[in-house]
C-alpha cells in the first residue's frame, strides 16, 4: 500500500493543486502522456497521485479509496451525509473560490431577503398554482439551507448547467447556483439576496477518516501532513 | 448517535437485530387488538404518488422519503406513512363513521443519521368521526397506552390547537396571523416573524429602501419570468400596509410565549392555560376543548394526574396534526425514536377531501420496538 492522494484532473483546479503542492516542496506531476490520467509525487515518500474528477472525490474520500484528496467545500457537502463523520478538512487551499447563493430576477423590488422570499412563494403558489421553483444542481445544501431558514412553498427543480437562463425560459423563478464574481447573474438580471449565501466554497485539502492504512501509511502521512504544514 | 448497542441480559442486542419474523408476529398481534376494538383492515400501496406528498409536505418530504420514477407513473414515493392514503382512501368513499387499522413497512430516507432505521414496520389505527372529538381523542389514546402499558413508556401529550387559536386571536392584521399560522411548525420562522410583527427586530435595510421609494419599480431591470409585476405590486401594497399597521404588544406577544411555554402535569397546565385566557381569550375554545379530552381520557381510565402536557409538543415534526398530539418514549433508552406517536389531523382530510372533510385522529405503533423492549404483555 501507499497513500493515495486524490487530484482533481483537469484545468486550473489541477494546476493550482500542483502549484499548491510544489510551494511546499512536494512536487506532483503528470506522466508523459497527458491522456493517460496518472501521476508522479515526489519529495513525499510513499505518495500515490490519483487523478479523479474533482466531483468524485468526496465519494472516494467517503469510501476510503484515497487518503487524501482535493477538492470543493460544496461537492463534499452537497454529495456526503454527515460528512464531518466520513472526512477531515486539513488545509482550505485559497483558490477554487466559489459561492453557493440564491438568486431572484432584480425586477423582484420586493424580495430581499430569505423572509420576502417564503412570502413571495406563498403568494406565488396561491396565485399559480403551483410551488415557486428554484433551479440548482445542489439539492440538498439548497434545501437544507431553506428548512434552516424556514423557508416554505417552494420546490426544487434540477439543473445541471446555464441554470443562470432558467428564469428568462419560465423553467423555473429563482435560482441557486455556484458564482465567483456574480457577473453572470447580473448579466441574466438575477440579484443575490441579502442573506443569500448558502455556502463559501474553496478548494480544501480533505483526509479520509475511514481509510484502511498500514504502520507505514501512517508514517508517510505524518510525514507529508508535517512538509504541508497541515497538521 | 444514539446508543442502541447497551448491553442486556437476553433477547437481540440492537432494535436492528430483531428478526423479521418477530416483528411480523408482533404486528400480527398488535393489529388484531385494532381489529378486536372494532377497526377495518386496510391495505394501501407502497408506491405512493410523489406529486400529492409534496404538495402537502412541500420540499422537505425529499429528504425523508425515498423517490423513484418511471417514464409512465412519474414520480413515486416509497410510502413514508399510512395516514395521507388512508385518509384518500376514507375520503374516496369510506362510510362514517369509520375506524381503521393497518400494518406494513413505511420508508424513511436517513440523510445525517445512519444509526437509524431507513425502513420499519408500523401498525396504525385511525378513527374518523364527527362529533366526538374529546372522545376519539381520548379512545386513540387509551388504545395505545393500553396496549403499550407493560413497557412502562413515558407518554407525553400536547395539543397544537391551542397555539392556533392563541394565534388567531391576536389583535393585528390578518395578513400577520395568516403569516404565523403558516408557520406554526416551523418555530424558528415563526420566531422570527413574531419578532419582527412586534417591532422587536429592526426592518431589513432593503425593505425600508422600498418602502421609502416613491416608485420602487423604477431602474428594477427588465421583467424576467413567470412572477409579473402585477404580483409584485400586490405584494409591495401588503408591506406598505404591514409598515402601517401597529406592532403586535409586547403583552400578546408575552402571552404567546406563556402559551409556549406549559409544561405541566395535565391538570396543572389546565390551570396554566386558564389563567393565560383570561387575558387571551381566543384561547377559551381550545382550553375547554383540553378540559373535554381529560374527562374522556380518566373515564377511560386514564391518570391524567400524572399525564405530562407540553404545549410546543410537536410542533418540529409533525406537520399535519392540528390539534391533540401524543408520543410515547423509552426513558431507559432516550436514543431511540418514539414507540408510538399521533394525533388528530383535521385538516389534512380537508386537504385530501376534495371539498369534503372530516374529524380524524390515530397514531402508529413500530412492533419492532416493541419486541427489542420488552416484548408482548
Amino acid at each position: 500500500m501507499s497513500v493515495r492522494l486524490g487530484v482533481p484532473s483537469k484545468g486550473r483546479l489541477m494546476e493550482k493543486t500542483f502549484q499548491w503542492f510544489g510551494a511546499r516542496g512536494v512536487t506532483l506531476g503528470r506522466t508523459a502522456s497527458d491522456r493517460e490520467y496518472a501521476g508522479v509525487v515526489e519529495g513525499a515518500g510513499d505518495v500515490e497521485m490519483v487523478l479523479l474528477s474533482a466531483g468524485e472525490i468526496p465519494r472516494e474520500l467517503a469510501a476510503g479509496h484515497i487518503h487524501l484528496g482535493v477538492t470543493g467545500t460544496d461537492l463534499v457537502r452537497e454529495n456526503l451525509g454527515n460528512w464531518e463523520d466520513r472526512v477531515e478538512e486539513l488545509a482550505e487551499l485559497g483558490f477554487g473560490h466559489a459561492d453557493l447563493v440564491l438568486a431572484v430576477p432584480q425586477a423582484w423590488v420586493d424580495v430581499g431577503t430569505l423572509d420576502d422570499l417564503d412570502a413571495a412563494a406563498a403568494a406565488f403558489r396561491a396565485h399559480h398554482g403551483h410551488r415557486l421553483r428554484i433551479a440548482t444542481k445542489y439539492h440538498r445544501l439548497v434545501r437544507d439551507f431553506l428548512r434552516e431558514n424556514g423557508v416554505a412553498d417552494y420546490s426544487l427543480v434540477d439543473s445541471q448547467g446555464a441554470t443562470e437562463g432558467t428564469v428568462k425560459n419560465e423553467t423555473a423563478e429563482a435560482i441557486a447556483d455556484i458564482t465567483s464574481s456574480g457577473d453572470t447573474l447580473s448579466a441574466n438580471h438575477l440579484k443575490i439576496l441579502d442573506d443569500g449565501v448558502i455556502l463559501r466554497s474553496q478548494a480544501t485539502l480533505f483526509r479520509a477518516r475511514r481509510a484502511e492504512m498500514s504502520d507505514a501509511d501512517r508514517k508517510t502521512l505524518a510525514h507529508l501532513t508535517a512538509k504541508l504544514g497541515v497538521n | 448517535m444514539p446508543d442502541l448497542t447497551m448491553h442486556r441480559t437476553s433477547g437481540p442486542a440492537t432494535p436492528a437485530d430483531v428478526s423479521r419474523a418477530d416483528i411480523r408476529a408482533e404486528a400480527a398481534r398488535l393489529r388484531a387488538i385494532f381489529e378486536a376494538a372494532g377497526a377495518q383492515v386496510v391495505e394501501t400501496a407502497i408506491l405512493q404518488s410523489a406529486a400529492t406528498l409534496l404538495d402537502l409536505y412541500g420540499e422537505d418530504i425529499r429528504a425523508r422519503a425515498y423517490v423513484t420514477s418511471d417514464p409512465a407513473m412519474g414520480e413515486q414515493m416509497l410510502r413514508p406513512d399510512f395516514t395521507v392514503p388512508v385518509v384518500q382512501m376514507h375520503m374516496a368513499g369510506g362510510a362514517e363513521p369509520a375506524r381503521y387499522t393497518y400494518s406494513g413497512e413505511v420508508f424513511r430516507r436517513q440523510e445525517t443519521n445512519s444509526g437509524r432505521a431507513n425502513e420499519y414496520v408500523q401498525v396504525g389505527y385511525e378513527v374518523f368521526e364527527r362529533g366526538t372529538t374529546a372522545q376519539s381523542d381520548a379512545e386513540v389514546f387509551a388504545r395505545f397506552h393500553d396496549m403499550l402499558a407493560p413497557l412502562n413508556l413515558h407518554a407525553i401529550t400536547g395539543d397544537i390547537g391551542i397555539l392556533m387559536a392563541a394565534v388567531d386571536g391576536l389583535a393585528t392584521t390578518p395578513a400577520r396571523k395568516a403569516a404565523l399560522r403558516r408557520h406554526i411548525w416551523r418555530p424558528r420562522r415563526f420566531r422570527a416573524l413574531l419578532d419582527r410583527y412586534a417591532g422587536r427586530t429592526p426592518v431589513p435595510p432593503s425593505r425600508a429602501a422600498l418602502l421609502q421609494a416613491s416608485d420602487p419599480m423604477a431602474g428594477a431591470g427588465p421583467l424576467i419570468g413567470l412572477r409579473g409585476r402585477a404580483e409584485i405590486a400586490a405584494r409591495i401594497d401588503a408591506l406598505r400596509s404591514d409598515a402601517a399597521a401597529p406592532p403586535i404588544s409586547e403583552n400578546e406577544v408575552d402571552l404567546i410565549d406563556a402559551v409556549l411555554a406549559v409544561r405541566e402535569t395535565c391538570p396543572n397546565a389546565l390551570e396554566r392555560l386558564r389563567d393565560i385566557a383570561v387575558d387571551m381569550p381566543s384561547i377559551n375554545g381550545a382550553v375547554a376543548q383540553l378540559a373535554a379530552r381529560l374527562e374522556a381520557l380518566a373515564a377511560r381510565g386514564i391518570n391524567v394526574d400524572h399525564l405530562p402536557f407540553e404545549a410546543s409538543y410537536g410542533r418540529s415534526q409533525m406537520e399535519y396534526y392540528d390539534g391533540f398530539v401524543f408520543g410515547f418514549t423509552s426513558e431507559a433508552h432516550p436514543g431511540l425514536p418514539a414507540v408510538a406517536s399521533g394525533g388528530r389531523y383535521d385538516a389534512l382530510t380537508r386537504q385530501l377531501g376534495q371539498g369534503r372533510e372530516i374529524p380524524a385522529v390515530g397514531g402508529v405503533v413500530r412492533p419492532g420496538l416493541v419486541v427489542w423492549l420488552g416484548g408482548a404483555a
